[in-house]
């Protein structure tokens, strides 16, 4: 099976802090990688560099074998328009409404007319649940629909990538399972690429071909969920089954 | 039994407390023979008396160097975290001297208290380094350092800058017309009464005082000469980008900022937009289109002040003074004074767009990026206007 975005011994550090501690990852295409690790440990930072946002201090990411981390702005560029991302908080632009904030990327990467656009906006709104928000401005949303209406915009190009930043922290259960039945469908029906940060195990077990552990700056796991559930790892053990005692330290 | 011996109890008086009242506590140190010691603790050990607590037990080494120090707690009403640190610190203090260190009176509640603490976590160094108070000469360096990586990032911004101009002169489809209109809306047409209001105040404070240094001469009629001059060559384009600076230039470094602190500019970069294209241009274009214009109209504002207090206060008609402005004005120095605002508007709301893309962390970083926007606005404009100064007076 071929790896379309792969890092390879990935270091990065802010300051004094080192966040990624030669840190390798496959993400074998057209499937869906969920990752997990705790909160702070870095997981956005490595969405992050599939993207080409943040370089690293050492190693490489490829993405569909092309070494990102080596190109200009313009090539850079041309491999974004492979992805789409949804951001941890949604990142909707605060000056223009929902319905703008869909059509964004369409109106710069599509040859669509605005007619079209605005069918697809609410198309693509209510495969999310918010039929109707179109009017609305970012700021008189809740949490859940502000990342609602940022995975709206992340798929509205159905890029061949997409990266998902804790698509479904702060939802209710319910919204939960919609949303991750619609990564889920998202990701069959086109055949795409899926990387989504998750810190519902559940769901990550429903909808992940592989699952990989990141923790202290490594993938110290990887595998099918299947293969997670089984690991032996006490790492592993212990986060999936939320126990503060353990080798992580919690506090 | 207790051998006391009395040479160090009297050392040891301002380690003595008798009798605790309630909410202190007491200590006394007593020798047991065979070179050891008895640390007697009673009352309350907590976070309100920590600093003397750890004071005391500190002090004990001073007094004596016991082969063995037994603390006694059967005395003790009241332990909290802190007072089990203060007892932690004591036995390390003990083992860094070799001194064996017994409990006595410990019971399982004290225990469970003294259980709280983490050693190994304690023992850790800070992510974050205690205060330094750098001495002066440290701090000139650290001033003058980030002055010069500032100056740096500044620099870089400009080639950035001039990188984007240069791709949207080569694809104008990527400038966003509505944005420079909108943001001309803003800088000039809701500049206006402010703008105007001061200009119209200062012609009539420049023309007051003058006239009152003019009269005794019988050259009232220069009143209209020195605010017509003042203004179209000096001032009417430092107020005017002191006003845009204060209302635009923090508008832009607080509108980056937030798009920044909130992923939207990281949003923006992987959904294929150039952020300074998308972002800084419109602005700085609109600020260098919008501000000369309002430079002018502050210039116009300025000499109807003059002209109100020249035709109420000394005499002279509407005519004589509009003729006299006209004649004492040419148009190199409507040229130049504008041509310097334009100037001037670059840097505002250059500087106000770098401020912003710098801006990293939360709310408090955006507000820091708004002052400084500001700051450093002023700041190049007196530089750019010097140099105005002497490049024109050469030139001319
Ligand atoms: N641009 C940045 N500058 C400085 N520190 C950063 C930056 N991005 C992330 N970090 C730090 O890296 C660590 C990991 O962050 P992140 O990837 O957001 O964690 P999470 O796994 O919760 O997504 C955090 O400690 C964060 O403070
Ligand atoms: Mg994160």
């Amino acid at each position: 099976m071929d790896d379309i975005i792969e890092l390879i011994d990935v270091h990065k550090s802010f300051g004094k802090q080192k966040v990624l501690d030669g840190l390798s990852l496959k993400v074998p295409r057209g499937r869906t990688t969920v990752i997990i690790g705790l909160s702070g440990g870095g997981k956005s930072v490595v969405l992050k560099h599939m993207i080409g946002l943040i370089k690293p201090d050492q190693g490489q990411v490829l993405v569909a074998g092309q070494d990102i981390t080596q190109l200009d702005d313009r090539e850079l560029n041309q491999a974004r328009r492979r992805f789409g991302m949804l951001f941890q908080d949604a990142a909707l632009f605060d000056s223009m409404n929902v319905g703008d904030n869909v059509a964004f990327p369409l109106r710069e990467h599509s040859k669509l007319n605005e007619k079209d656009i605005m069918k697809l906006v609410t198309e693509k709104l209510a495969m999310v649940g918010l039929t109707g928000a179109e009017v609305k401005m970012p700021s008189q949303l809740s949490g859940g629909m502000r990342k609602r209406a940022g995975l709206a915009r992340a798929i509205a190009l159905e890029p061949e990538i997409i990266l998902f930043d804790e698509p479904t922290t702060g939802l209710d259960p319910l919204l939960t399972d919609a949303i991750n039945r619609l990564i889920k469908d998202t990701q069959e029906r086109l055949n795409i690429t899926a990387v989504v940060i998750s810190h519902d195990l559940a769901g990550a077990y429903r909808i992940a071909h592989n699952i990989a552990m990141l923790y202290q700056g490594r993938i110290v796991a990887s595998g099918t969920p299947d293969e997670i559930r089984a690991s032996q790892d006490p790492v592993v053990q212990q986060f999936i089954h939320g126990r503060a005692e353990g080798p992580i330290e919690v506090l | 039994m207790h051998l006391t011996r009395p040479a160090w109890r009297r050392r040891l008086s301002g380690l003595h407390k008798k009798a605790p009242s309630a909410g202190g506590y007491s200590l006394s140190l007593t020798a047991e023979p065979g070179g050891g010691a008895r640390l007697v603790l009673a009352g309350r050990l907590d976070l309100g008396g920590l600093e003397q607590i750890e004071g005391d037990l500190g002090g004990v080494w001073e007094q004596t160097s016991p082969k063995r120090l037994v603390v006694d707690l059967s005395g003790v009403t009241y332990l909290d975290s802190a007072g089990a640190l203060a007892l932690g610190q004591l036995e390390q203090q003990a083992a860094a001297r070799g001194v064996e260190l017994a409990y006595q009176g410990l019971g399982p509640a004290a225990q469970g208290i003294k259980g709280l603490l983490d050693w190994q976590g304690l023992a850790r160094q800070p992510l974050i380094p205690a205060q330094r108070y750098a001495g002066l000469l440290d701090q000139l360096g650290e001033t003058w350092l980030a002055v010069v990586r500032d100056v740096y990032l500044v620099i870089a911004f400009l080639g950035e800058f001039l990188a984007a101009c240069g791709r949207a002169a080569v694809n104008p489809k990527l400038l966003r017309v509505s944005e420079v209109l909108l943001y001309m809306e803003q800088v000039g047409v809701n500049g206006l009464p402010i703008v105007g209001l001061i200009s119209f105040l200062l012609g009539l404070i420049m023309a007051f005082m003058s006239s009152l240094q003019l009269k005794p001469f019988g050259a009232n009629i220069y009143v209209a000469n020195l605010v017509a001059l003042a203004m179209v060559k000096e001032l009417g384009p430092i107020m005017t980008a002191v006003l845009v600076a204060g209302r635009s230039g923090s508008a832009f470094a607080a509108e980056i900022g937030t798009m920044k602190v909130n992923e939207e500019v990281d949003a923006l970069v992987v959904m294929g937009y150039d952020p300074l294209v998308f972002l800084a241009l419109p602005k700085v274009l609109a600020a260098v289109l919008t501000v000369p214009i309002l430079t002018l109209f502050s210039d116009l504002m300025a000499i109807t002040g003059g002209l109100v207090v020249g035709v109420a206060g000394m005499g002279l008609t509407a005519g004589s003074y509009i003729d006299q402005t006209i004649k004492s004005l040419n148009s190199g120095d409507i040229l130049t004074g504008m041509l310097k605002s334009a100037t001037f508007a670059l840097l505002i709301a250059g500087i106000g767009c770098q401020r912003g893309f710098m801006v990293r962390g939360g709310a408090q970083a955006v507000g820091t990026a708004t002052t400084s926007a500001v700051v450093s606005a002023m700041f190049l404009i007196i530089v750019a206007d010097s140099i105005f100064a002497v490049v024109l007076h050469y030139a001319g």
